[in-house]
C-alpha cells in the first residue's frame, strides 16, 4: 500500500514512544512555566528572585476539586498552605446545630489556611470548592525552608496575615453593629463585580452563611434593598443600580 | 445557553420535592434523579433550592454594578 512504513515494528514503537515523550517532558515544561508564573503572580512570593521562584516551584504541588468538595477539614492537623489558581474557595465553620458561617472567600491569586500554618495547630476552618477549582498547595515544612532561605518571604506573610486581621476585624464589627440589610448591602458591595474576570457566584445560603443571618432574611433584605431603589434583580443577576443608596444603607462612607 | 438552577446528580435523591415547587416545569425527574431543562419561564425564585432537603440544588447569583449609571 503506498505511504505504507517500512520500518520494522520494534522501531516504529520507538518513534511513537519518543514522540510521546518529547510530548509529556513539552506538557511538564509548560506546566511548570505556567506554575512559576503564578507563583510570581501572588503577594506571598512577590520580590523573590527568578532563582527564589524556581526552589518555590519545586515544593508546590496542584490539587483539582468540584464544586461542594470539601478541600480542607476544620481540626485536622495543619499541614498545607493552600493557594487559589482558579475558581472560587470559601473558607467556613459549621455550629454544633449545623450552622454555615463562611469567614471568608477566597477567589483567584490568594491564599488560606496560613494562620493555623503558622500557629502550628489544627485547621481553623474548614475549606470548601464553590465550583471547579485548581489550588496551588504547600508543605508546612517547605514553607519554613522556603522562609529560612528567602526572609523576603517572611515580610510578605507579615503584610498577608495583618490584612486577615483587618478582615476579621470588620467581620466582627459587621456581626456585632450593623442590621442584616445593612450586611447584605456591604456585602453586595464588597462581591459586586463589572461582569468581566472570575467574581464568585453565590446562593442565597451562602450570603447568609457570611453574613452570620438565615437564609429567609436575605431573601427579604434583597427585596427590601430592590424597592429602596438599590439593586435590581434581573433572574440570575443582582444588579447594582445605585451604589451610593447601596453605601448609605450599609453605613460605610466611601 | 440559559442559566438553570445546579445540580449535584451525587447529592439528589430524588425526592422530588423540588419538581413539586416548580412553577415553570424547569425541573424533571429522569430515572430518579433530577434534571434541569431549559424554559424561558424560569425566573429565578430559588423555590428548588429552598426545599431540597440534601442541598442537592443550588440557585447562585451573580453580583455586578450597572453600566453606565445615570446617578442624575
Amino acid at each position: 500500500m503506498a505511504g505504507r512504513s517500512t520500518l520494522p515494528n520494534i522501531h516504529r514503537v520507538d518513534i511513537i514512544l519518543t514522540v510521546i515523550s518529547s510530548g509529556y517532558q513539552e506538557c511538564v515544561r509548560t506546566d511548570m512555566v505556567a506554575q512559576i508564573e503564578f507563583i510570581k503572580s501572588i503577594p506571598y512570593f512577590s520580590g523573590l528572585s527568578q532563582s527564589g521562584l524556581d526552589s518555590v516551584g519545586k515544593y508546590i504541588f496542584e490539587k483539582k476539586a468540584g464544586r461542594g468538595e470539601i478541600v480542607l477539614f476544620e481540626g485536622e492537623p495543619a499541614e498545607t498552605l493552600c493557594f487559589v489558581v482558579a475558581g472560587v474557595v470559601k473558607v467556613f465553620k459549621i455550629s454544633p446545630d449545623g450552622k454555615e458561617q463562611i469567614l471568608q472567600i477566597i477567589r483567584p491569586g490568594e491564599s488560606f489556611n496560613d494562620v493555623p500554618v503558622f500557629s502550628g495547630g489544627v485547621n481553623l476552618a474548614s475549606a470548601g470548592a464553590m465550583g471547579a477549582v485548581v489550588l496551588n498547595m504547600i508543605k508546612k515544612s517547605d514553607l519554613e525552608v522556603v522562609i529560612r532561605e528567602h526572609p523576603q518571604v517572611a515580610l510578605n506573610v507579615i503584610q498577608i496575615l495583618s490584612q486577615r486581621v483587618q478582615h476579621l476585624v470588620s467581620l466582627v464589627e459587621d456581626l456585632s453593629f450593623r442590621h442584616v440589610t445593612g450586611r447584605v448591602a456591604r456585602m453586595l458591595l464588597e462581591y459586586a463585580g463589572d461582569g468581566t474576570g472570575e467574581r464568585p457566584r453565590l446562593t442565597q445560603q451562602e450570603m447568609a452563611a457570611m453574613i452570620g443571618t438565615a437564609r429567609e432574611m436575605v431573601g427579604r433584605s434583597i427585596k427590601t434593598l430592590e424597592e429602596e431603589g438599590a439593586i435590581r434583580i434581573d433572574r440570575h443577576r443582582i444588579i447594582v443600580t445605585n451604589p451610593d443608596a447601596l453605601r448609605r444603607i450599609a453605613g460605610v462612607t466611601s | 445557553m440559559m442559566e438553570m438552577p445546579l445540580i449535584d446528580r451525587d447529592k439528589c435523591q430524588g425526592c422530588g420535592l423540588c419538581v413539586s415547587v416548580c412553577i415553570c416545569g424547569g425541573l424533571v425527574l429522569t430515572d430518579n434523579i433530577v434534571t434541569a431543562v431549559e424554559v424561558e419561564e424560569c425566573h429565578w425564585c430559588t423555590l428548588c433550592e429552598l426545599v431540597c432537603p440534601t442541598g442537592a440544588i443550588s440557585c447562585p447569583f451573580e453580583i455586578i454594578i450597572e453600566k453606565n449609571q445615570d446617578s442624575a
